[in-house]
């Protein structure tokens, strides 16, 4: 089950992103306060902000994680038109008994004219590539020739969108059925051009990303957007913030042989929820694709799962308005938290949070005690 | 007090950790508490163990073999499903004594309880299939097995210096009664007996009918048929009782005999607290009204029953309906509810694929691919995952699962935190054994590139050779020849010494492990072999550029050596195409640098001889 941890951030504005590294145990935050903080969880789970510095000379948009195997490395964009790539550099002893660590800056990329409003790495696979995403619509994509020298990045494609951009996604797939894939969203208030997502895909003939597909259907503005694991499945599924959490599922159709062109998709709208009421900000995939988190404006964050007939439905919410939350009357049961998947244990926040916000959790009755349960509140598990 | 702003989302990594930023400066980290606080270390133990057995269980029933006839498996399925629920009880009774100690325990106890109730029913019902006749039986059992606070009565009222006064006295008889536990009930009885002499005949009487009801008997050669006929004329004799008021003078044995004639809905309803649930009053009105009762008969009853029991206020509870499913042979419905209600994966998993394996469950074709079964065993497993050490045993699990096991394990694994050498040698033994190669390059890649980035080179290396990672292999072997240059020695000698044959791995290793073989050789005086190997050296070409001065600086003592000292030299002259002048000044210079200055002496008169009649060589070469 979830239990909430509250820390106190000591940004001096507003947070713009939060990222966990691949393996969980490290975080980094960024703010309009222009820096990044970096967090390390303790062996006893506590998370401590092991470096703070300045990134940027405007508001940090989004901090990303390039995969361990590069070593620690971390991307930041910003409204100041750049992004950054920053290693972190094993410290003096004594730094290291405090418990804290330096990062350096390995390269500026000042390619963009305008405000940077995402940065992903690309699939390791892929080899150490980080791609941006402007407001003036560019994608540019970069690489490290050599991954043991961040200070040398080469652009490698420069892709025009035509829509203010504000995220990227790339597709992890490492199939060699699939090629090189990303999705950029658009917050772009322009209603001539339809749809607001778009995806790219990678033409080994050409050497260049070519748009394969418009999602047109998706008009409003985009705040995010994830694709999710995709486990060895011929199709692809994606999900979109926008006015509300869309799930798309992207069926690559089956090419002539002549065709030289990208992928044609068939275009399926799996899930469409309007439960936030209000603008969806994120959205993002557990490892497995079988847990979807959205959050919204009306400050709560959504958990969205498929049962095994491939129904979406929303399996909880976590409300926070950022006070600790204290154990409920029924304590979070080991049982619950272990064996619990994230779907299980997101039914058990409700219930471990503080359970005068969500609702009570129904008892189980046992037989030998006649206790009276009192109904569920919450959404059940969805299996 | 602040505003709440945009509400941003933490990528769920591991699937444990969900965090939002709220307004400024606060951040809100939602995670799987698997390490439970302290003060709850208690009871861990306790379900983790219980984790562990029913993990030992699943394995072994996934290995029964296949091929087996039907016939003789069900013996094997229903030793399994008793193993089960002997480890669910063994658990619970441990939780039940510490939670007598801490209080918030009760909880875990009741859903262990309820579990152990189900999961007993579907043994019954659907593993054992028992037919009529022993149906009755095992519900009897299963209800007496659900009812411990009888005999916790029981042992108080025999315990204490009267029984038959014990105000609970009565309590017992009746609740043996219904239980079907007739010899206990009139051992019970004759204590009051002996209280009563006067009553004495009647207290005969009802012993006597006590002890001729009939029970069915699965292993005798009576048929179903003989034992209804012997039953009813028992109830013909309880009905005579009643009508000759028999017992009327005593309302306690009045009850019995009216429970027992045909198990009077309303007698029994009054005793509703004796009974305490809907289904202990079902198996008791079937004990004593319809003892045959044929398994597809059940649910008709236990509708009615369930109607009965509770009054019109009462709601069903989620547990009345999962055992009201049960009772409806609706597998299907039972794994949703229990799923529903309750808030784990454990049971509902385990319970199915058991009952997968009894071949009970239709195979719905998931949109995937998948079954129920396995969707809900990838449920367990990713769960146990979040897990600091029972991931282990998730392992097992997604092996069982043939669709999605591989890439859900594939996925999962690679996210396990690799906190120390052991973990992470533990994660790419699992790895290996499936020939999950890109999961072992990836692992040991993120080993060797935490290594190099702490500065320790030998333990980079040996992660790159298990990564089969030449480039990085090649990467680290030049910062080990460059140490050795600015040093003069090596570091992690025994590394080096005992590549084998993963030096072949990349050249620049190959050079690495064969240089450092040349300076063993050296060391040894074993000059013939040592000059061999640095001509080798030499010769192929694998030497990098930038030690080649380094080589030729070696080279220059093993002139001695006659046949060596010609291929080297020519090797000077001839392998670069820099002139030889030009060499042997550099070589002068480089040589000024080393310790190997008091070499050039003894070198001299060789080079010089080579090159005599060269004078400008022998100007450069005159110290």
């Amino acid at each position: 089950m979830f239990v909430a941890r509250s820390i106190a951030a000591d940004h001096k504005d507003l947070i713009h992103d939060v990222s966990y590294d691949f393996h969980g145990r490290r975080m980094a935050t960024c703010s309009s306060d222009q820096s990044v903080k970096v967090w390390d969880k303790s062996e006893n789970g506590e998370w401590h902000c092991t470096a703070s510095w300045k990134t940027h000379s405007g508001s940090v948009w989004r901090v990303t994680w390039a995969h361990p195997e590069f070593g620690q490395v971390l991307a930041s964009c910003s409204f100041d038109r750049t992004a950054a790539v920053w290693e972190e550099i094993v410290g003096e002893s004594n730094d290291k008994q405090r418990g804290l660590s330096h990062w350096i800056k390995r390269t500026t990329l000042v390619d963009s004219r305008t405000s940077v409003t995402d940065v992903k790495f690309a699939p390791k696979h892929m080899g150490l590539m980080l791609t941006t995403c402007s407001a003036d619509g560019v994608v540019r994509i970069y690489e490290a020739p050599d991954v043991m020298n961040l200070s040398q990045w080469s652009l490698q494609h420069e892709i025009s969108c035509k829509l203010s951009c504000s995220c990227i996604s790339w597709n992890p797939s490492s199939s060699r059925a699939h090629p090189a894939m990303f999705a950029v969203g658009s917050d772009d208030s322009n209603v001539t051009y339809g749809g607001k997502v778009q995806i790219y895909e990678y033409n080994e003939n050409t050497r260049k990303y070519a748009k394969a597909e418009t999602l047109m259907t998706v008009t409003d503005a985009v705040h995010d957007i994830a694709f999710a694991p995709n486990l060895g499945r011929s199709f692809h599924v994606l999900a979109i913030a926008t006015k509300d959490v869309r799930i798309f599922k992207l069926v690559p159709m089956r090419k002539e042989s002549t065709s030289t062109g990208p992928t044609k998709f068939e275009v399926q709208i799996v899930a469409q929820f309007d439960n936030h009421n209000s603008q969806v900000w994120r959205v993002s995939w557990n490892i497995t694709s079988t847990l979807l988190a959205s959050s919204g404006d009306d400050g709560c964050v959504r958990l969205w799962k498929a049962n095994y007939m491939d129904n979406w439905k929303c399996t909880g919410i976590l409300k926070g308005d950022g006070s600790p939350l204290t154990g409920s009357s029924g304590q979070p049961t080991a049982m619950s938290t272990v064996v619990g998947s994230s779907v299980q244990t997101s039914q058990n926040a409700l219930n471990g949070m503080s359970a005068g916000r969500i609702g009570k959790r129904a008892p189980f009755a046992p037989p030998l005690r006649q206790l009276t349960s009192p109904k569920i509140n919450q959404h059940p598990a969805y299996y | 007090i602040f505003k709440i702003n945009k509400v941003c989302l933490l990528k769920t990594s591991s699937g444990t950790h969900l965090g939002f930023a709220w307004g400024p400066g606060d951040i809100l980290v939602y995670e799987t508490l698997y390490k439970v606080r302290k003060d709850e270390d208690i009871y861990s133990p306790i379900l983790r163990k219980l984790f562990n057995e029913s993990h030992h269980i699943f394995v072994g029933l996934q290995t029964i073999r296949e091929d087996l006839p039907s016939k003789n498996k069900k013996p094997q399925f229903v030793s399994i499903s008793k193993n089960y629920r002997s480890v669910i009880r063994a658990c619970m009774e441990e939780l039940q004594q510490v939670a007598e100690v801490a209080m918030q325990y009760g909880n875990q106890v009741s859903i262990l309880l309820a579990i152990e109730l189900i999961w007993n029913l579907c043994e019954v019902l659907f593993i054992d299939a028992a037919p009529a006749g022993s149906l009755l039986l095992h519900l009897l059992d299963w209800v007496r097995l659900h009812k411990a606070d009888v005999d916790e009565k029981a042992r108080e009222v025999l315990q204490s210096e009267s029984p038959a006064e014990h105000r609970d006295y009565w309590d017992v008889v009746v609740s043996y009664v219904l239980q079907g536990r007739l010899e206990e009930a009139r051992q019970m009885l004759v204590k009051q007996a002996t209280l009563q002499p006067a009553a004495r005949k009647m207290y005969k009487q009802m012993d006597t009918l006590l002890s001729k009801m009939p029970f069915y008997n699965p292993g005798g050669t009576q048929t179903l048929t003989e034992f209804d006929v012997k039953w009813r004329h028992w109830h013909e004799e309880v009905d005579r009782c009643l009508q000759d008021n028999s017992f009327a003078s005593n309302k306690h044995l009045e009850l019995i005999c009216k429970v027992s004639d045909l198990g009077d809905e309303d007698t029994l309803l009054e005793h509703k607290d004796l009974l305490s649930t809907w289904y202990h009053f079902l198996v008791t009105r079937l004990l004593f009204c319809h003892p045959t009762v044929k398994p597809t008969e059940l649910h008709y009853y236990a509708q009615s029953c369930l109607t009965m029991f509770l009054d019109s206020r009462s709601v069903p509870e989620p547990l009345d309906s999962i055992l009201l499913a049960a009772f409806e042979f609706d597998i299907h419905q039972v794994i949703k509810d229990c799923s529903i209600a309750l808030n784990n994966w454990w049971f509902v998993a385990h319970l199915t694929d058991l009952l997968d394996h009894c071949k009970l469950l239709q195979s719905h074709n998931l949109h995937f691919g998948s079954n129920l079964r396995e969707f809900l065993l990838l449920e367990y497993a990713s769960g146990l995952f979040t897990h600091h050490s029972l991931w282990q045993l998730a392992v097992d699990y997604f092996d069982h699962c043939p669709e999605f096991g591989r890439v859900y394990l594939e996925l999962q694994i690679e996210r396990v935190p690799l906190d120390t050498e052991r973990k992470a040698l533990k994660v790419l033994r699992i790895c290996e054994q499936r020939q999950m190669s890109e999961q072992v390059r990836s692992i040991c890649k993120i080993m060797a590139m935490r290594a190099l980035r702490n500065n320790r080179l030998g333990s980079a290396l040996s992660w790159s050779i298990r990564a089969k990672d030449a480039a990085f292999a090649t990467l680290i072997s030049e910062r080990f020849l460059q140490d050795y240059c600015a040093r003069g020695t090596f570091s992690d000698l025994d590394l080096i010494d005992n590549l084998g044959p993963a030096m072949l791995l990349s050249d620049r290793l190959t050079f690495l492990g064969k240089y450092r073989e040349f300076h063993k050789l050296y060391g040894e005086k074993r000059f013939r072999e040592a000059s061999k190997l640095l001509l080798s050296l030499m010769t192929a070409k694998i030497a990098p550029r930038s030690f080649w001065m380094t080589l030729l600086t070696d080279a220059l003592p093993l002139l001695e050596q006659k046949e060596v000292s010609h291929h080297i030299v020519r090797y000077a002259v001839y392998g670069q195409s820099t002139p030889p002048q030009k060499i042997f000044s550099l070589l002068l210079s480089n040589i000024k640098k080393t310790s190997k200055y008091s070499y050039l002496r003894s070198c001299n008169q060789r080079i010089f001889g080579f090159f005599s009649g060269k004078n400008n060589i022998k100007d450069v070469l005159i110290i």
